[in-house]
């Protein structure tokens, strides 16, 4: 059977290079990089590598990255660490209601603390209103998040522009890079950001490893408390053998960057067209414009059809990619990006991730553009809604709809 | 996390489609929970002679659906009145936990199409 991987935003295979730079850190190299021995000392040189390996794809500082075990616990320091550390200043966080849970049952958390969240909204194309941003701003704000990227949608967030307006108001500003890294050029400098987050998982590196670029005076209460690693900024031995992965994905995203970026772009719009011509009522997820969206993702709604029946069914073709339904988010809802979105609540069910990478090749979207079309069809006429006259039954008293404002 | 038999009826779904002249048509769910079922039915005396279903739903709706209409096709309404979700479920070999709530309706729309039957002819 054909196994063609379009869910690269779920997680990526480890890179080869990636692997063969790690496998030394298990056995021949095994000490405890904090150890004043030798074995502690070949150990310690290569964290050092591997945090200049990250600073350079996020253009910062080596001391300015500390290393974690993912891209969540990133997400909950970085917040939470900063609520902690300036609660004396305010109460006001300003996130968006599109983040990934990380960021947003953070915040709901330090709601239940006594925090103030605001939750920006996104229009039809999942995009952020940047006056409404700057107009939430109080002195009571003391962080805004904002992601990178949107894992479900692709939407790329006007970084930059976010990052001056928390300049001019002196307000912290986190974001959850771990999308956009490798996808698209993430400068934490440029873009005035405090803290960005990173995942391994996403970019080729193992899961269970990640980095958080903290931009140096910015005070930040710990998280995970314990032993002086880290520079006391995260305790916890460290994961070399993940860390050295991490350093050399970084290095390989940043070196080819431009040149996947351009090969994974053109099979992303070949797809997307392909899907969009051939198939009736299908409904981009995102910003029609596809220069605002990464270059790897597509998401799209296959009216009348429900997500996951969708994914079983391209399962058996050997196909895997992801779906917002509520089946698949372990819910009863569907993805919250799409609620956000406004998107209709059928349309939100039906909601469907393509996250392509530089394995794919071209036979493969071809393939997929073959196979797509019967399945679809074949599951419209087993839908009641299809070719349907009298009105969709929308609302259930059982279940409750989370609407994030 | 399917069993073999939901993946079975799921990827080879039973008696899908509509009849034309049914005499009792039933359907629960709604678009939020994500699972909405249709059923047909063709009731001759008191016997279920034909069943068709529609259904939009995930894997477990879809195969409970068809599920449901092997289950009825030649009992009396009165056999089918007391087939029970759980008892599709279990003709199933079992459903994950999670979709014991929403997907699992098909018994429920085959008594409203019964109900529905009924309430056209009253006996
Ligand atoms: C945008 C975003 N943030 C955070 C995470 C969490 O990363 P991790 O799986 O490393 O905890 C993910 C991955 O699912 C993500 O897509």
């Amino acid at each position: 059977m054909n196994k063609i991987y379009l869910d690269n935003n779920a997680t990526t295979a480890v890179k080869e290079e990636v692997l063969d730079a790690m496998l030394p850190y298990f056995r021949e190299q095994f000490g405890n990089p904090s150890s004043v021995h030798w074995a502690g000392r070949m150990v310690s040189s290569a964290i050092e590598k591997a945090r200049e390996q990250v600073a350079e794809l996020l253009n910062c500082s080596p001391a300015e990255v500390i290393f974690l075990s993912c891209g969540s616990e990133g997400d909950n320091y970085a917040i939470k660490g900063t609520a902690e550390a300036l609660k004396h200043k305010g109460n006001h966080i300003i996130t968006t209601a599109v983040e990934h849970p990380a960021v947003l049952e953070t915040c709901e958390a330090l709601e239940k603390d006594g925090f103030e969240v605001t939750y920006l909204g996104v229009d039809r194309d999942g995009m952020l209103d940047l006056k409404e941003l700057e107009a939430a701003i109080t002195p009571q704000t003391i962080l805004i998040s904002v992601m990178w990227a949107n894992n479900e949608t692709g939407n790329i967030f006007p970084i930059s522009e976010i990052g001056a307006i928390a300049k001019k108001h002196r307000v912290r500003f986190h974001t959850d890079a771990v999308q956009a890294a490798g996808k698209i050029p993430v400068d934490v400098r440029a873009a005035n950001v405090d803290m960005a987050v990173i995942s391994g998982h996403k970019i080729g590196a193992p899961k269970g490893v990640g980095a958080m670029y903290l931009k140096r005076g910015t005070k930040i209460n710990r998280f995970m408390h314990g032993g002086h690693q880290e520079r006391n900024r995260r305790a916890g031995t460290h994961n070399v053998a993940g860390i050295v992965g991490l350093g050399v994905a970084c290095e390989l995203a940043l070196r080819d960057l431009d040149s996947n970026y351009a090969y994974v772009r053109q099979l992303r719009d070949k797809l997307e067209q392909g899907i969009l011509e051939t198939i009736p009522e299908v409904k981009l997820n995102g910003h029609p414009d596809a220069d605002l969206r990464l270059p790897n993702t597509l998401n799209v709604s296959f009216n009348y059809i429900e997500g996951e029946s969708l994914l079983l069914f391209f399962d058996m073709k050997g196909i895997a990619a992801s779906s917002g339904s509520a089946c698949t988010s372990g819910s009863l809802e569907p993805s919250h990006v799409m609620g956000a979105m406004g998107v209709d609540i059928v349309l939100a069910h039906s909601s469907t991730r393509f996250s392509l990478g530089p394995d794919n090749t071209e036979e493969e979207i071809d393939y997929v553009l073959n196979e797509l079309p019967p399945i679809v069809q074949r599951l419209r006429e087993m839908s009641p809604l299809y070719n349907r006259e009298e009105p969709t039954p929308l609302s259930c008293d059982e279940c409750r709809m989370v609407h994030r404002a | 996390m399917y069993t073999e038999k939901v993946m079975d009826h799921f990827s080879n779904p039973r008696n899908v489609g509509e009849i034309a002249n049914a005499n009792g048509v039933g359907e629960v769910g709604n678009a939020s929970c994500g699972d909405i079922m249709k059923i047909y039915l063709k009731v001759e005396g008191d016997v279920i002679q034909d069943v068709k279903f529609k259904t939009f739903g995930c894997g477990a709706a879809i195969a409970t659906s068809s599920m449901v209409t092997e289950l009825a096709i030649g009992k009396t309404i009165d056999e089918a009145l007391v087939l029970t979700n759980q008892a599709v479920a279990e003709a199933l070999d079992g459903l994950p936990p999670a979709k014991m709530h929403c997907s699992n309706l098909a018994a429920d729309a085959l008594h409203e199409a019964i109900k529905d039957y009924r309430e056209k002819h009253p006996a």
